[in-house]
């Protein structure tokens, strides 16, 4: 790890010293396209859970005609647009993983062939477990977190959106370009209804990874030795010290 | 060989006239979603071409699919493709039983050797050597393989050919499968429902017979022209899904208002059929109009998933019936009591090192 942090630090302070230049408090990990593409994507998939919750199981019955509402098609109208841009920034983030820093690329490929990376799994483990008292530092996200983000982020998303876009198709009909591309998903489950019903165990899926990672990412930002959440608003890593990691 | 019969002459021979022979043409057109130019190819085509023979086998079924059949709407469909049917072999339908019927099923096989289309209603079971079903003094699955093998195409009539239902449900005890577990070598049409809509079966035959081709399918294998939209597509009932009004109780207002059947288990969104635009019993009705949901009796397996009065469906495969709703509030109610037990432990490890720390 402390060879990235070299790197990152390298620009800024003399190569020659850089035992000794670790005063070195703030690195630039989140450039601004991966901080609004979260922030993006919180606010869709948040969206998209509410209402993808009441599709399946729809608010009590609205009073007056038929023609005065359209609850059941503004809460699938909104499930749509937010898919849609999900997706979109889905696709436009994995293109940020060619063309920006190093650590736009942790999302995607944790590093699950290195020893020195399922070391340090052990060790946030243990720390997680309460069994190491001093927490490593990291530039980017620790490797536990690298290992959940993919499985439960990168793999959720990409079954929610390949499930939702195949059920998207069933409304597009036969040969539009969702049914082109995903339609060959439904006979996969078997049919229709179990699409939705893994959709919606997907939706759970996400939920469980919400909670945990808003979980740790408060705790870490208390507990550990660097900042998280200001870390994706202004994009700038601090430390709380001087030490080694 | 002699001079087969065209189909127009079938139908003369069946006392109608050339005037409703026209009518059912251009009926015949707009049912399989043709402009009204196709009524005269249709007519053309029923002039000339030879009759197609058509060998009807039944297997493990409730003969459902037959009875939807002889109740085609219009008596024309029923009376032609039913008379052009006939003539050749149906266990169920025809005079003859015994070897009498045995002989006109391997006659007309041999006479019209890898022309005739097979039309299979209910599907062979496997256990114990096919024994659950013997017709002929054979388990099923020979008889219908025999029949297969030189049939120009195969069509399968029904929910028990297409997809197994019923007596394919868990557990399965005979083992039934559809048949296109056991036929693999020909191209098979699939027709499913319980039973499927008569017109949609006659619609089918009648295409195969005047264009003397198969209908253009799914990425199942289902026929486009009715199946390619769901149910809930075309629902008289769909401005009060729009709009959220639903049936919650079976007896209350919005049930008598005619409210959507969602909440009470509608599987019209998952069900790919032509009910809600072709409808039943000469367009009287279907099971949406006479207020009870669609149970998705087209749909492969629709027996295995849960209640027909639940939206959310069964899943079997986490070893206990719970719907995704359930097992999701478990693990994530898990999930949280996880986070907040660890948060207390934190809090209080962190309370203990104050002051550690440099
Ligand atoms: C985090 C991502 C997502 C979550 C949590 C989510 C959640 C849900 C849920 C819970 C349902 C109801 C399932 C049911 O009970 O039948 C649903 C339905 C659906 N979702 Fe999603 N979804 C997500 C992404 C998407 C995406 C990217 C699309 C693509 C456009 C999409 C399209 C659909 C469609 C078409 C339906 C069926 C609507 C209907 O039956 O009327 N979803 N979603
Ligand atoms: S009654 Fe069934 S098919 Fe009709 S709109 Fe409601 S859910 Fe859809």
């Amino acid at each position: 790890m402390s060879d990235s942090l070299n790197q990152q630090t390298g620009g800024l302070s003399d190569n020659s010293e850089t035992q000794i230049t670790r005063r070195q408090t703030a690195v630039y990990v989140y450039e601004a396209p991966v901080r609004l593409w979260h922030w993006v994507t919180v606010f869709s998939v948040i969206v998209l859970c509410v209402t993808g919750f009441f599709i399946g199981r729809p608010l009590p019955t609205m009073p007056g005609e038929a023609i005065d509402n359209y609850l059941m098609g503004y809460i699938r109208f909104a499930h749509f647009t937010a898919g849609y841009i999900v997706t979109i920034g889905f696709i436009g983030r994995i293109y940020w993983a060619f063309v920006g820093n190093s650590h736009s690329r942790e999302l995607f490929l944790p590093k699950l062939f290195s020893g020195k990376f399922w070391k340090e799994v052990g060790h946030e483990l243990r720390w997680y477990f309460f069994l190491e008292r001093v927490p490593k530092k990291y530039v980017g996200h620790n490797p536990l977190a690298q290992l959940a983000m993919f499985f439960f982020f990168v793999i959720g998303m990409t079954f929610m959106i390949v499930t939702g876009f195949a059920l998207y198709s069933e409304g597009m009909g036969h040969g539009s370009w969702s049914d082109q591309l995903f339609g060959w998903i439904i006979p996969l489950f078997g049919q229709s209804q179990d699409v939705h019903t893994w959709h919606r165990l997907g939706m759970w899926f996400i939920i469980v990874f919400i909670m945990t990672h808003v979980y740790v990412a408060i705790r870490e930002d208390i507990m550990s030795r660097q900042s998280l959440i200001s870390t994706m608003v202004g994009g700038w890593r601090m430390f709380k010290d001087d030490r080694p990691d | 060989m002699s001079q087969i019969e065209t189909f127009y002459e079938v139908m003369r021979r069946q006392g109608i006239t050339r005037r409703s022979f026209l009518k059912y043409c251009s009926l015949t057109a707009a049912a399989l979603g043709l402009g009204p130019t196709f009524a005269p190819r249709i007519a053309h085509a029923m002039e000339t071409k030879e009759r197609t023979p058509v060998i009807w086998l039944h297997g493990l079924e409730c003969t459902c699919c037959s009875e939807s059949f002889i109740r085609s709407a219009h008596p024309l469909v029923k009376d032609v493709v039913l008379s052009m049917i006939s003539l050749d072999y149906d266990d169920t339908l025809m005079a003859s039983a015994g070897h009498q019927a045995q002989d006109i099923l391997y006659k007309t096989m041999e006479k019209y050797k890898g022309k005739y289309i097979l039309a299979v209603e209910g599907n062979p079971p496997l256990n114990e050597d096919g024994m659950f079903c013997i017709s002929g003094g054979k388990p099923f699955v020979e008889k219908l393989k025999y029949a297969a093998k030189d049939a120009a195409a195969i069509i399968a009539w029904g929910s028990c050919a297409s997809w197994g239902c019923v007596q394919a449900a868990r557990p399965n005890p005979t083992q039934a499968v559809p048949i296109h577990k056991v036929i693999t070598d020909k191209p098979i049409i699939k027709v499913p429902g319980c039973p499927p809509i008569a017109e949609v079966m006659t619609g089918v035959i009648t295409y195969m017979l005047t264009f003397g081709k198969m209908p253009e399918l799914d990425r199942q294998g289902r026929p486009k022209m009715f199946y390619s939209q769901r149910i809930h597509d075309k629902c008289y009932r769909r401005p009060h899904f729009d709009a959220g009004q639903f049936v919650e109780e079976w007896d209350d207002e919005g049930a008598r208002k005619g409210y959507c059947l969602y909440k009470v288990g509608c599987k019209g969104p998952t069900t790919y059929n032509a009910c809600s635009t072709v409808r039943w019993n000469e367009g009287v009705s279907f099971p949406i109009q006479a207020g009870h949901g669609c149970i998705g009796c087209s749909e492969d397996g629709f027996w295995d998933k849960g209640s027909f009065y639940d939206r959310l469906t069964d899943i079997h495969q986490f070893g206990i019936e719970s719907n995704a709703d359930e097992i999701g509030t478990a693990v994530a109610g898990g999930v949280g009591a996880a986070i907040a037990g660890h948060a207390a432990i934190s809090a209080i490890k962190r309370a203990q090192h104050k002051g550690d720390q440099e």
